[in-house]
């Protein structure tokens, strides 16, 4: 590891801790916040907060709403809202259950087909607002109308829609199979632990491949004391939350679905051309259409993405409750547009990121959670998470007019 | 007639980096018409906006009278206090309401506390005869033409006392006989005792109406001329707008090497949905490889339209007409189109449209080129710092990190990754839109010398500007565009800024 360390007279290329805080503080903020929360809602149930059968569950309840934040958030960087997405959910996730339960389809043909029905859904959204220039909100407020009628439309004769199939209901309270290691570390879930292992050695390499490629490049690089700290703190994170899951059932497939979907955006949104394209559309959409993007074009794709989301979302949620409900969708909307907001995400176009989504996502779902088991009144709960986004919205603004 | 009834004096006004009003002194006599006439970005619209409060007192230095009282206007309520109403180029007028409700908005009769419509339309009548206009009060503004709206406008100035009225530019969207209704009402305002202040480039109106005329250059009051007694004519007038000593700022082309043609177009116009006229009219213009063109003409003249409907026509004029590049000739459907066929754009309004000033540097250098750091689909971020470096270090911007967003730069460090980011997509015909506007004078210099050596390596260059020494500095052949249409092309050695402005202001 001697390489990665720079020579003295090259210190003045590194970044200082202070540098790097000073210049991301709004990056880092609700991070932070989280992590507070979570401390106080811990000390304040006397730890119940963060025992593995509470984290578990939490994160399968914010499975179906971080999925649809992913995709708000890109909805909301091009400078767009999407209102038709809760219903949408609902009703792809009606018609999961019916085609399985009525018409007999297989759980796998069911899944694809439902996701390219979210797809045609998210175009068919976006049109309007591509071609001609109607604003998402009126035009994504009446698909949700469409949509709501749908739903109640498909569930008249039946009302709930009990599902029967046990892998479609293992999307949203299954988890994944342990390893047959009966005698090791008895009463922990072993896979877990492993993946958990697997990835801390992953980031540790990744971290260290891209250090030398940097290096390579003569580029400027945060001193070597900060990259160690740097990889104990994410090694450390890694390892505690799978430790916590492992003291449950393991890792969910909620939450294996979720890391895909986040891995899969964090990725386009940052590695790939497409993604600066629709970072470039939301900063200056005019700017972007003379540097040869076509602002429509991106239009088209971040709509289909979130209507694929929506029906990820409309699969899990059915499948968590195992059946479709007449109301199921009702509000997704909003918790997912709250999560894009308490995550960084700007109304203004062209800023927020996928990561600070989850993290917005994480905030919300914690303050339910441990509201609940506080045994704080429901009215009480809006009004804190009422309040909460609106801290988080001005201290973002606050932040960034300073920058 | 000969008391002052405005006097300004000494104005000096400056923004960050430069000086727009420098010593301006500026006297209207009592019941005149007084012309205010000079190039774009000559002082006029500043001089103006210091007078109606919309610069307030405090951030200019000089004083202003108004029949000997020294004014401090503090926001626009103050100067119509004083009397003072102008009327600007682009309309104020809420196309919705209808020419009542705009006429008193802001100022509503109310009866108690609901509007008296039938009072406020009763009143509009008598005003709106004032002004000569015979329409409904209660017709929607949109469903008026652009003269009929104009004329709305000052009706609405009128309806307090105004003693001077300003007009900017009133003519420059109107036809020739709604312009001579405008000029035939001044003439009758004038006759009930209202001053007028009028910002033309019309010359021809201008010594049709005027009782005095001053000429602004350069942010400096250069001569006011009595249409009576001093000798006034057009060349006079043009003569005092551009009178000024080139001095040598523009670098030296090491090797001019001009090849065959490289652009050519073709009896091309545009007709813009969003305007309802034409906006381009057959124009032929040609560009050769290694050459500077100057397109000169005024704000207004089409020369931005006439550049966005080569590049992809992304504001989806009408097109008639035929573009040839390098031969070939060319249908764009988008920018992307005009990109892949080397041609680059860099825009006049680079905080509107050219650049992502929420973003960095590195990012908004490699925006139109990615697929060059591009390999399986992933973007090379390490290439692109090295791509960003590149062009840093070649044009000078002057930046901590190319980590910083641009909003942060100087005008004259955005203006550089801008052609960075335009230079990255290695085009070889570059338009360059004001290429020069709002930066100072250091910064000026490098960009021409950018330029020289872009052509020296037999890069195109048309070049829009309304600075005309800049277009005789740095072109080698010059169009000179007004009202949508080539009025005439020289080369460089033929061209003056008399002859260029005579064309220019060629209605």
């Amino acid at each position: 590891m001697e390489d990665l360390k720079q020579k003295p007279s090259e210190v003045s290329r590194s970044k200082s801790l202070m540098d790097i805080m000073k210049s991301n503080i709004s990056d880092y903020f609700m991070f932070i916040a989280l992590i507070v929360i979570m401390i106080f809602f811990t000390i304040t149930t006397n730890g119940v907060f963060i025992s593995s059968r509470n984290i578990s569950n939490l994160i399968n309840q914010m499975g179906y709403i971080a999925v649809l934040a992913v995709g708000m958030t890109l909805i909301i960087v091009i400078r767009h809202i999407e209102l038709s997405v809760g219903y949408l959910a609902g009703f792809l996730g009606a018609f999961a259950a019916i085609a399985m339960t009525f018409w007999g389809w297989p759980v796998y043909a069911v899944i694809p087909a439902v996701m390219i029905m979210g797809v045609l859904a998210g175009m068919i959204t976006a049109t309007p607002v591509a071609k001609l220039g109607v604003p998402a909100f009126v035009s994504t407020m009446a698909l949700g109308l469409i949509f709501r009628g749908a739903l109640l439309l498909v569930t008249m004769g039946t009302g709930t829609i009990v599902i029967k199939n046990d892998v479609f209901n293992a999307i949203g309270n299954g988890f994944i199979p342990d390893l047959p290691l009966g005698g090791i570390l008895p009463g922990r879930h072993k896979l877990t632990l492993i993946i958990g292992l697997i990835g801390i050695i992953f980031s540790i390499f990744s971290a260290i491949k891209s250090r030398r490629t940097k290096l390579s490049y003569n580029f400027q690089v945060p001193s070597f004391s900060l990259f160690i700290a740097q990889l104990v703190l994410v090694s450390g994170l890694i390892g505690y939350v799978s430790w916590i899951l492992s003291g449950y059932n393991g890792i969910s497939w909620s939450l294996v679905i979720l890391l895909l979907v986040v891995a899969v955006f964090q990725f386009i949104t940052t590695k790939t051309p497409l993604g600066r394209h629709i970072y470039a559309v939301g900063g200056n959409p005019e700017a972007a259409e003379l540097s040869g993007i076509s602002v429509s074009k991106i239009t088209y794709i971040v709509f289909a993405a979130m209507g694929m989301l929506s029906s990820l979302s409309g699969i899990m949620y059915a499948s968590r409750l195992r059946s479709a409900t007449t109301t199921a969708g009702l509000g997704f909307e909003t918790d997912a547009i709250a999560a894009a907001f308490v995550g960084g995400v700007s109304a203004a176009g062209g800023v927020g990121t996928i990561t600070g989504s989850i993290i917005g996502a994480l905030v919300m779902m914690s303050l339910t959670s441990g509201m609940n088991l506080m045994n704080i009144d429901i009215s009480v709960q809006y009004i804190v998470r009422g309040a909460v986004l609106v801290l988080a919205v001005v201290f973002d603004r606050i932040t960034r007019r300073k920058n | 007639m000969d008391a002052p009834i405005l006097e300004m004096k000494s104005i000096t006004k400056e923004f960050p980096g430069v000086k727009a009003l420098d010593n301006v002194t500026f006297s209207v006599r009592k019941g005149e018409v007084h012309c205010l006439v000079g190039e774009n970005g000559a002082g006029k619209s500043t001089l103006m906006k210091v007078l109606s409060g919309v610069h307030p007192f405090g951030t200019y230095t000089g004083e202003i009278f108004v029949e000997g009282d020294i004014q401090k206007f503090n926001g626009i309520r103050d100067s119509e206090h004083a009397g003072i109403a102008i009327i600007y180029q682009e309309l104020a007028l809420i196309p919705e309401l209808s020419v009542y409700e705009n006429i008193f908005l802001g100022n509503e009769i109310t009866n108690g506390l609901v509007v008296d419509s039938n009072e406020s339309i009763s009143q509009a009548v008598d005003i709106l005869k004032k002004v000569g206009l015979d329409v409904n009060p209660m017709t929607k503004i949109k469903n008026l033409g652009v003269g009929k709206q104009q004329l709305v406008e000052i009706a609405k100035a009128l309806k307090k006392e105004v003693k001077i009225l300003i007009l900017d530019e009133p003519t420059a969207a109107l036809n020739e006989n709604d312009s001579d209704n405008l000029l035939q009402l001044i003439r009758g305002l004038k006759e009930q005792g209202v001053t007028s202040i009028l910002i033309s480039h019309k010359l021809r109106e201008v010594m049709e109406i005027a009782d005095t005329i001053t000429v602004l250059r350069d942010g400096k009051t250069v001569n006011t001329l009595d249409v009576q007694t001093d000798r006034v004519n057009e060349p006079v007038l043009i003569k005092h707008m551009v009178g000024r000593s080139i001095d040598n700022v523009f670098p030296k082309r090491e090797k001019v090497n001009i090849g065959g043609e490289v652009l050519r177009l073709e009896d091309w116009c545009a007709f813009s949905y969003a305007l309802g006229r034409d906006i381009l009219k057959n124009v032929n213009i040609n560009v050769r490889a290694g050459e500077i063109v100057g397109i000169a003409g005024l704000m207004g003249s089409g020369r931005t339209e006439l550049a966005k409907s080569i590049f992809g026509n992304p504001d989806k004029y009408r097109l008639s007409g035929k573009v040839f590049i390098n031969g070939q000739e060319q249908k764009f459907r988008n920018p992307h189109d005009a990109i892949k066929a080397s041609m680059a754009y860099v825009t006049e309004d680079r905080k509107g449209n050219g650049l992502i000033l929420i973003d960095d540097v590195k990012h908004n250098i490699s925006l139109a080129n990615l697929q060059e750091i591009t390999a399986g689909g992933v973007i090379n971020e390490n290439e692109e710092i090295l791509v960003a470096n590149k062009y840093r270090s070649e044009l000078n911007i002057k930046t901590p990190t190319i980590q910083q967003k641009v909003r942060n730069l100087s005008g004259g460090n955005q203006q550089k990754v801008s052609l960075g980011k335009w230079l990255f997509v290695k085009p070889g015909i570059m338009i360059l839109d004001e290429p020069t506007r709002g930066i100072d004078v250091g910064a000026k210099f490098e960009i021409y010398t950018i330029m020289n050596s872009l052509v020296e390596q037999g890069m195109s260059i048309i070049m829009i500007s309304s600075e005309l020494p800049e277009i005789l500095g740095m072109s080698d052949r010059i169009y000179v565009m007004s009202a949508g249409k080539i009025k005439g092309e020289m080369p460089i050695e033929e061209a003056s800024q008399e002859g260029i402005m005579a064309l220019a202001v060629d209605y």
